[in-house]
């Protein structure tokens, strides 16, 4: 048996969790956690680990140069980079609303990118 | 600072229940709350182009998970707030600066459009955030070339003008914003080669080496500090060494990192400037204003709230802070609450570890049934206890297995139990060894 020691990310807390694993990639016990958020970024964490991305793109005709945008639900861990890079040289065109999918299956991880602010078009 | 008397005939004066100066967190929140609780005549004025302050160039995820129970970017907090504000039609003006507030709340503020104006308050919300300790701060010695930025703009130009202050990147300090710009510039192509932190401990949030740091093998190294800054032009490099504990390098212990950009994570600083003009008495250890239960200052009718009354980790506590400071302005001027009627006020007293709380002091009778007391302590302790001692009389002993100074700590004091204390003459909050 095997124990990991982790920190939560689900929330500023950042709860010391600790999660037991039988050594067969099998999770016996998590505890230390405060929520179920918590228990769940462990089990997560030890199989699958996974993150939401931020980052921003041009907008074309904008009140504001940049929209900013994440990743709908988390991906996985590697594939941060590579979303971040498709993204390089997307531009949109004003109006943006939250919410708007700026590009579809991110590097291939069936996630969206959507707009996470407002950006009114400029009135000329 | 102009206080512009000899004009004041000439300017405009408009009249206004309630001002709040800053259209950011703070702000928003403080005045949703203050229109809730009856306040109509009100304004908020904010000096950048749009509401919402830092949060717009905070766009990393983790806002907003205590107030609305959802993981959300800092642009869609902030929208959250500013669609309530707008949803209750409480008027505000946008690239507007506030250049004086004075002692009897006339608040002088300037703008493109309308020019200099003066603002007659009967009660006035500070809620103008903070500002970054700058290069100036440090002492450190070396050159004075291009590409030493604060992580605050090094974090307003990549995400909100699109522009990257560097490629190879060394950032001293372990404050929250530079984790997050590690990452940051890491996802967008720079290398981090190294974070130094002065303190044998981070400043940041645990979390935020996590998944910033960790997740991408960036090296923190603790009790390390720049002190020297190699470029004439250009930051070409600096030399990093390691700090005794009384933050003096060890010599023998120097490395040249070559970098062309240095960002600056090593504190915030409440921005009091019109604080200090209006009167209000500042406290040493926070830089922010004074405040009693009702996070009042010594001026009557002037509140404050969020980073300009002291510096947070979490937006969701700014917008819960500036709630009830909203709150008591209106009861303030609804008059509910009479102006000094001479109650007994009890002094909170830090002590043994813990740096100051937020309030200072506590009327009582004012305050509501239960009243969050907010601190910071001053060092790493693990397996200790807060203790809350009305004179001699603990009544608070909380177990907490780690505490540090970059994560801020809450007590939560009970009406009842400080009415029922006889000739209560002032309250000790403490760290106490298991």
């Amino acid at each position: 048996m095997n124990k990991t020691e982790l920190t939560c990310i689900g929330c500023p807390m950042g709860c010391a969790v600790t999660v037991e694993m039988d050594g067969k990639g099998g999770i016996t016990g998590v505890t230390g956690h405060t929520c179920k958020r918590g228990e769940d970024y462990a089990r997560k964490e030890v199989t699958n680990p996974t993150r939401i991305v931020t980052s921003t793109v041009m907008v074309e005709g904008g009140a504001l140069e940049m929209v900013s945008v994440k990743t709908k639900s988390d991906i996985p861990k590697g594939k941060m980079a590579e979303c971040v890079d498709s993204l390089r040289g997307v531009c949109v065109k004003a109006p943006v609303h939250i919410g708007d999918v700026i590009a579809a299956d991110i590097a291939g991880t069936g996630v969206d990118i959507v707009a996470t602010k407002e950006v009114p078009a400029l009135v000329p | 600072m102009l206080r512009l008397k000899y004009q004041e005939e000439k300017i405009m004066q408009k009249n206004y229940d309630l001002v709040i100066v800053g259209g950011g967190p703070a702000g928003l929140a403080a005045a949703e709350a203050a229109r809730k609780n009856g306040i109509e005549n009100m304004i908020i004025l904010e000096r950048d182009k749009e509401l919402g302050g830092i949060l717009n160039q905070c766009i990393h995820n983790g806002f907003g998970l205590h107030t609305f129970k959802e993981e959300l970017t800092g642009p869609e907090y902030a929208q959250r707030f500013i669609d309530r504000v707008k949803e209750l039609d409480i008027p505000y003006k946008l690239n507007t600066m506030v250049m004086d507030i004075s002692e009897d709340k006339k608040v002088t503020i300037m703008n493109r459009e309308e020019g200099l104006q003066v603002l007659q308050a009967r009660a006035v919300v500070l809620a103008m955030g903070c500002r970054e300790r700058p290069r100036g701060a440090l002492n450190i010695p070396g050159g004075r070339p291009a590409g030493i930025y604060s992580a605050g703009t090094a974090q307003r130009l990549v995400n909100m003008e699109g522009f990257m202050p560097g490629r190879e990147v060394v950032i001293l300090g372990s404050g929250d914003i530079g984790l997050i710009m590690a990452r940051r510039m890491t996802l967008e192509g720079a290398k981090v080669k190294v974070v130094a932190e002065l303190m044998p401990y981070s400043g940041g949030l645990k979390r935020n080496i996590v998944q910033c740091l960790d997740d991408f093998g960036i090296p923190l190294k603790l009790s390390h500090t720049v002190i020297d800054i190699d470029g004439k032009d250009r930051v070409k490099g600096i030399t990093l060494a390691q700090v005794d504990g009384r933050g003096k390098p060890i010599p023998g212990t120097e490395e040249y990192y070559s970098c062309d950009a240095l960002l600056l994570s090593v504190g915030l600083i409440p921005e009091n400037e019109l604080s200090k003009e209006a009167g209000v008495e500042l406290s040493a250890v926070t830089s922010g204003p004074v405040v009693n239960e009702s996070l009042e200052t010594n001026i009557p009718g002037v509140f404050a709230c969020g980073n300009v009354l002291h510096v947070h980790d979490l937006v969701d506590f700014v917008s819960e802070e500036a709630a009830a400071a909203g709150k008591n302005a209106a009861k303030y001027i609804l008059g509910n609450a009479d102006t000094d009627s001479g109650e007994k006020v009890i002094p909170i007293i830090p002590t043994s570890g813990v740096r100051y709380t937020v309030p200072a002091n506590i009327r009582v009778e004012k305050m509501e049934e239960q009243l969050k007391v907010r601190f910071r302590v001053g060092a790493v302790y693990s397996k200790c206890y807060v203790s809350v001692y009305l004179d001699e009389e603990r009544i608070i002993h909380r177990k907490r297995p780690v505490m540090a100074p970059g994560e801020m700590e809450e007590i939560l004091l009970k009406k009842e139990q400080l009415q029922e204390h006889e000739g209560l003459a002032q309250i000790t909050v403490k760290i106490e060894e298991a």
